[in-house]
């Protein structure tokens, strides 16, 4: 666990009443990167960050943001984060600009410098022509972006982004993206929860959280790489029958059907040949041949196997 | 200062959010001019024209005189007559009649005799207003002046101090101020904090370095500007239309106002920490006015409760605006006078405002 980490996080738990939202998470999110907290909803993504924000106690463990412990000092934390929540959480009935000038105000800018500092958010985040406009009134995507300008106006070291593009088109998505590339090469640490594969993929570091647990971190490509040879496509007529044949199977863990091919997520030792042997006996005529894994793949193996043991 | 900055900003923002609420910021001015009017035209605790109905079994020229006597007071008009005593208690329970005269066939003997009360007064006492009317009927000594009675007098003459007309907008107005003041102030900032949680922007500010006491505070500051314009309004309307006098010094009861507008605003604060929803923080409101308003001293007088309601009602912030502002307005009291009603009101703003700041956490657990 580096020193030098944004987030160090050990043995994080949170319960509410008997229900264990986060159980005993432990992990540590390096400086200047984006890291993706990846699961369904119900997974403790936002209980996670509401911890690492200060605005939640911990039931156990502990958490260190940007060398600062919480919740003890979270105040002090304040000035140095910005949070975006997953509900858009600005004022529909100020305007752009009154919003920004509002938050200004609230993180103390310096007086010259804050005109100055919305003027480059604007331009940023392509405000300029809306500014005059009651944050109500915007679009999804525009929204978003006033609510990122927001919670960058006090230049954070550290981002947290619940959900952000859960209400925005693709390409505003695409967009969103690209600023928070442009952040993390300013130095800023950025971490995002989202349900969104091509999303998580993007991600520097990713953590795969399934009821509150940690099922899987590192890399997405490492992750992927980790399940090579584990994915089996089918292609053929009857697709129906191989379904049927195949999800009875004991080393079959899902069977998810892409258009005309099945996606078989196996933890056979030889998965191709496993596949192939139990559609022959079945009597459904398909093809088999392993394919290269996604990170749906990932997400499914972790989530799944965990099904069955629970 | 940035904790100057900050309370600012956010009074600011709030100022802005009300100015673009066009509904609340009506009801500002609105209901106060629509209360006053209402409330000063409508309201009369001087009971007249009730109705009354008469069963005169002696029917002499002296039991019509007492009649006639009753009825030229104005108090009460009569508008049945009938034959026995019974049918007036069946007019009462049917509520066509409010008072009922029974006059019975020995009436003049019992007068010339004076053993017995010559004549009975019936009385729907589930009014508690006509119940304290008709005992006004029954001590005047109406036809029976002239009976050999005629010596004894009322023992007092009442001289009415501060209001010698008894005109009851002069009782009212006053009043009304602190009556108007907590219903829009209490409400304002009940649904203030209550409002930003339903609307998720508390998750925002929660996470900002802005501090509770200056977001109570921001809250607060707007409302106090408004309160003012509020009893300026009463106060200018009170005096154009009901010629309420304003005897004190103007300073006086605006200094008064000014805190008791902070306790009314803190109050509503508090009730914001507590709830959470819009429908919620309504409700307690609700809950808080009523006492305020019956036992306070602005419907039914204060000295009449027991003690232990006398006790609770000295809780109340109206108990104390209400001693103030009818005696700064009507009897030329000073605050200096009357400091011992002030400083309940201080105390008040100060232990609901910590309160308040208390049950504010900056968490979401």
């Amino acid at each position: 666990m580096s020193a030098d980490a944004a987030i160090r996080a050990r043995g994080l738990t949170r319960k509410f009443g008997s229900q264990v939202a986060v159980d005993h998470l432990t992990l540590s999110i390096p400086r200047a990167q984006i890291y993706g907290f990846l699961g369904p909803n119900g997974s403790g993504k936002t209980t996670t960050i509401r911890m690492l924000c200060g605005l939640l106690e911990p039931s156990e463990g502990e958490a260190v943001v940007l060398g600062i412990p919480v919740p003890r000092e979270a105040a002090r934390l304040r000035e140095r984060i910005g949070y975006m929540t997953q509900k858009f959480s600005l004022y529909e009935d100020l305007t752009v600009d009154e919003n920004l000038e509002f938050l200004a105000e609230i993180y103390a800018l310096p007086r010259a410098a804050s005109r100055s500092r919305i003027d480059a958010l604007c331009a940023e985040y392509r405000l300029g022509g809306l500014r005059e406009r009651h944050a109500g009134t915007l679009s999804g995507g525009q929204k978003q972006r006033l609510a990122l300008a927001g919670a960058t106006i006090h230049a954070p070291d550290l981002l947290f982004l619940d959900e952000p593009t859960s209400a925005v088109d693709p390409e505003s998505r695409r967009d969103f993206w690209e600023s928070l590339f442009r952040l993390v090469d300013g130095g800023t640490t950025i971490l995002v929860s989202t349900h969104y594969m091509d999303e998580a993929e993007r991600c520097h570091g990713l953590a795969i959280l399934d009821r509150g647990v940690l099922v899987a971190s590192g890399a997405p490509r490492e992750l992927m790489s980790a399940l090579a040879g584990a994915v089996v496509e089918v292609e053929g007529e009857a697709l129906r029958d191989a379904r049927d044949a195949l999800e009875t199977q004991p080393f079959v863990v899902s069977v998810a059907q892409l258009g005309t091919r099945l996606r078989v997520l196996t933890d056979s030792a030889e998965p191709a040949r496993a596949v192939q042997r139990a559609l022959a006996a079945a009597g459904v005529r398909a093809d088999a041949h392993a394919a290269p894994p996604s990170l749906e793949d990932v997400f499914v193996s972790a989530t799944r196997g965990r099904g069955v043991a629970a | 200062m940035n904790f100057w900055r900050r309370t600012l900003a956010v009074a600011r923002k709030e100022v802005r959010q009300l100015r673009r609420d066009h509904f609340t910021a009506g009801m500002i001015v609105g209901l106060p001019a629509i209360q006053l009017m209402l409330f000063g035209y409508a309201i009369n605790t001087d009971l007249r024209h009730l109705r009354a109905g008469v069963s005169d079994q002696a029917n002499t020229q002296l039991s019509r005189r007492l009649v006639a006597d009753v009825e030229a007071s104005q108090v009460v008009d009569v508008v049945a007559h009938v034959e026995r005593p019974e049918q007036l208690e069946e007019l009462l329970r049917r509520g066509e009649i409010a008072v009922g005269l029974a006059i019975p066939r020995d009436f003049e003997r019992r007068v010339a005799l004076r053993d017995r009360t010559p004549a009975q007064l019936l009385i729907d006492g589930s009014d508690p207003a006509v119940l304290l009317a008709a005992r006004s009927i029954a001590s005047a000594p109406i036809a029976i002046r002239e009976s050999p009675r005629a010596a004894q007098r009322d023992s007092f003459e009442v001289r009415a101090f501060y209001n010698p007309e008894r005109r009851s907008a002069v009782q009212i107005v006053p009043g009304l101020i602190g009556v108007i003041l907590t219903m829009t102030m209490v409400l304002f900032t009940a649904i203030a904090i209550v409002r930003e949680r339903e609307r998720g922007n508390l998750e925002l500010l929660i996470n900002t370095p802005v501090r509770t006491t200056e977001l109570m505070l921001g809250k607060i500051l707007p409302y106090v500007a408004i309160g003012m314009v509020q009893t300026t309004l009463i106060l200018l309307l009170g005096r154009a239309l009901f010629h309420v006098p304003v005897l004190g010094s103007l300073i006086e009861i605006y200094a008064a106002s000014l805190v008791f507008v902070a306790a009314a605003l803190s109050l509503g604060l508090l009730f914001s920490t507590l709830v959470s929803t819009q429908m919620q923080a309504f409700q307690l409101t609700f809950m808080s006015f009523l006492p305020q308003l019956l036992m306070g001293g602005f419907m039914f007088p204060f000295d009449g409760m027991p003690k232990p309601a006398r006790a609770f009602a000295e809780l109340l912030p109206l108990t104390h605006f209400l001693r103030l502002v009818r005696g700064m307005m009507l009897r030329d009291a000073s605050l200096a006078e009357l400091s011992g009603e002030l400083w309940p009101l201080a105390l008040f703003f100060v232990v609901t405002l910590s309160l308040s700041v208390r049950r504010f956490r900056k968490r979401l657990d």
